[in-house]
């Protein structure tokens, strides 16, 4: 899950990580508020969206006087922000954090992320701060210093000094920079992060380490143990029909293309996709209704998939091992007399109990298309979508 | 010959009295699995249809002579029963769970380091050796006994999808597991390509891939060096999306890294036949077998 940089930055805070001062704001009046409580220009006004690259699509500006903050949070809260990562839609901003300004002297880079081919906890810092990361490793792999830390025995002294080092810290420095890895290390664990970034980290003309910017995902599979991190949950940056697939506990991701589909696993759900887009169509979702679905959540996946107005076909792929044929076959007939289907299904079963889930099916009087098997399911979605 | 669990494997079931628990234990006992305990702590001394029920893993094995491990604890305690399993000295750990913290797993794997015993998943459909045991949730009649093609892969349902149509084309199967759809995993590819190489009756083997990570690229690495045997691939995940996690909490494509496409140049790189179409599957393996 992601979180908003002003959460992450109040998670700093509360772990005596310095961040600049700052507060979040909901309209250009309230910016212009704190901007008067911060006392002094320049401020920096942030759009707060999770997506990255806000700075090249125009969601950062620096403001040097109260007309400017006004101007600038109107310009940002106005309209959808477009940045590299959003798409072409770009995503609407409802809030903006607004900053004192600094006095930077130098732009750091630093991260720590769990490293799934070591097991280890790895910490990233590079003196190229402030750049998109994955081109300074791709162009300048030498500028970027990876440290690993066994989370067994978590951080050392050790690990601090080398990355320090790395970085060609002053001496003057060295204090505050382990202090500032202790600190970072221990929410990482505390909140069960997937990524904490700050980029830029900066060294201030006072000498001073500030977290300008703060980014942190946290592991899904840890949420129901982070109560307090789930506050920060924003269903206004997911898709709706995404926020409603996850009440049921439907993996549902909502894609752009015109084919619906229903699959049991993930591995298969992704190379149904896959077998969607080999016969020359583009997949509307990913639905994975899992290994233990009920009556009830086929039922809520199906309705979700119809739900998506680009959807002009559906494909059902199951193959029964927990869940089977005869309950997935009672879920679909079910949905589809409540909500009533408007375009084809092409239904592919296999498993454990095929021949009674296919009789359901056959009994239910719908309009259903089965399919023998995958390429001949591939088969019959190809003549559909190239009618 | 077999990889990792046979007839003679001695299993318990940690979380035996569950809802899941139970249903895939009498799967298992059905399919032939010598199931000799079941552990839930506080539970010691009751019995699950036959199965005496136990309130630690180290009893447990006492008492039976239990040499494997199949877990079916929520994902907020799988973790320390993975590692009282461990404790316990059992040889193999088949983990089922799904949802287990990163952070969890990462701890498990590194108190591994070192130890003899194998953990197979978490979020793995488990292992079964056809026509001798079933230790995991897959549908045992799909399969078909004694080779001579042992699968691996990091999916489920794709997984029965795959065996399912090598079976149709009379094509059997040694061994076939699931190594689990987390990013970090106990038993690795790698680790079952040398044990399938080692192993006398299987003659080629099917690996099944997904996007995320590097296991597949490591797997290509080692083909080339260490695998004689001819070895299929697949890759899910063609048209996903970077950046989403799809399902798995581990097929994620972040940033350019992580791609079906990049995987499957790398597997071809390595002389693995990979299929590009699952309906044709069991086709093209009998091509290639």
């Amino acid at each position: 899950m992601k979180i908003h940089e002003y959460q992450a930055k109040e998670l700093f805070r509360s772990h005596h990580i310095p961040v600049p001062e700052g507060y979040v704001a909901a309209s250009p009046d309230a910016a212009c508020s704190i901007a008067g409580r911060l006392g002094s220009f320049p401020v920096v006004i942030k759009a707060q969206i999770h997506a990255g690259g806000r700075g090249k699509g125009g969601g950062v500006k620096i403001a040097r006087s109260l007309d400017e903050v006004r101007s600038a949070a109107e310009a940002i809260l106005s309209r959808p922000l477009v940045t590299p990562q959003t798409g072409p839609q770009g995503r609407k901003v409802t809030k903006v954090l607004v900053e004192q300004g600094l006095d930077i002297d130098q732009e750091l880079y630093l991260s720590i992320i769990p490293d799934r081919s070591t097991a280890k906890i790895m910490i990233i810092a590079s003196r190229a701060g402030g750049m998109d990361i994955e081109e300074v490793a791709a162009q300048h792999p030498e500028k970027i210093i990876r440290v690993l830390i066994n989370p067994l025995t978590g951080m050392a002294a050790g690990h601090c000094s080398e990355v320090a080092a790395g970085l060609n810290l002053d001496d003057s420095l060295a204090g505050k920079f382990s202090a500032l890895m202790e600190h970072l290390y221990g929410l990482f664990i505390e909140t069960d992060c997937s990524l904490l970034e700050i980029n830029p980290l900066v060294i201030t003309a006072q000498g001073n380490l500030v977290a300008l910017d703060a980014k942190m995902e946290i592991d899904d599979n840890a949420l129901f143990r982070q109560k307090n991190i789930l506050t920060f949950r924003d269903t206004n940056e997911e898709d709706p029909l995404e926020v409603e697939a996850s009440k049921y506990n439907l993996n549902y991701i909502n894609l752009d293309g015109n084919v619906g589909n229903m699959v049991n696993g993930a591995g298969l759900a992704m190379a149904t996709m896959d077998l969607i887009k080999r016969a020359g169509a583009e997949p509307a979702n990913f639905l994975d209704v899992g290994g233990g679905a009920d009556e009830k959540m086929v039922e809520n996946g199906f309705r979700i998939i119809l739900n998506d107005r680009n959807v002009k076909v559906i494909l059902i792929n199951i193959f029964g091992g927990i869940l089977r044929c005869d309950v997935l076959a009672e879920g679909v007939v079910q949905a589809a007399r409540k909500t009533g289907i408007n375009v084809p299904v092409v239904i592919r079963l296999q498993g454990t109990n095929v021949e009674k889930g296919r009789g359901i099916l056959a009994a239910s009087g719908l309009n259903l298309i089965t399919a023998e098997d995958l390429n001949d399911a591939a088969g019959k979605i190809a003549e559909i979508v190239g009618k | 010959m077999a990889i990792f669990v046979d007839k003679e494997t001695r299993l318990l079931v940690q979380g035996i009295t569950g809802r899941e628990g139970q249903f895939h234990t009498r799967q298992c006992i059905e399919y032939g699995t010598r199931v000799v305990a079941g552990v839930t702590p506080g539970k010691g001394g009751q019995t699950m249809d036959e199965v005496p029920v136990f309130n630690s893993v180290l009893e447990a094995v006492r008492e039976t002579g239990a040499n494997c491990s199949m877990i079916f604890v929520p994902p907020a305690f799988a973790a320390n029963a993975i590692r009282e399993a461990i404790d316990g000295d059992v040889d193999v750990i088949v983990a089922i769970t799904e949802g287990i913290p990163v952070l969890d797993m990462m701890r498990i794997k590194n108190y591994l380091q070192g130890k003899k015993v194998r953990l197979i998943g978490p979020n793995c459909p488990g292992i079964i050796t056809p026509g001798q045991c079933k230790i995991g949730i897959m549908p045992g009649f799909i399969h078909k006994p004694g080779g001579p093609i042992g699968v691996v892969s990091r999916s489920g349902t794709l997984t029965y999808e795959v065996v399912h149509q090598l079976t149709t084309k009379g094509i059997g199967q040694t061994t076939c597991l699931g190594i689990g759809g987390d990013p970090v995993t106990g038993t690795s590819f790698i680790d079952c390509l040398k044990a399938f190489e080692e192993d006398p009756e299987t003659k080629g083997i099917v690996l099944v891939g997904e996007i995320g990570g590097t296991a597949e690229e490591e797997a290509a690495a080692y083909i080339r060096e260490k695998v004689s045997k001819p070895v299929v691939g697949f890759v899910a995940g063609l048209s996903a999306p970077p950046g989403r996690r799809m399902g798995h909490a581990g097929a994620i494509v972040s940033g350019s890294s992580g791609t079906a496409q990049s995987k499957i140049a790398v597997m071809k790189d390595a002389d693995i036949h990979v299929c590009d179409n699952l309906g044709r599957f069991g086709d093209f393996c009998a091509g290639v077998f």
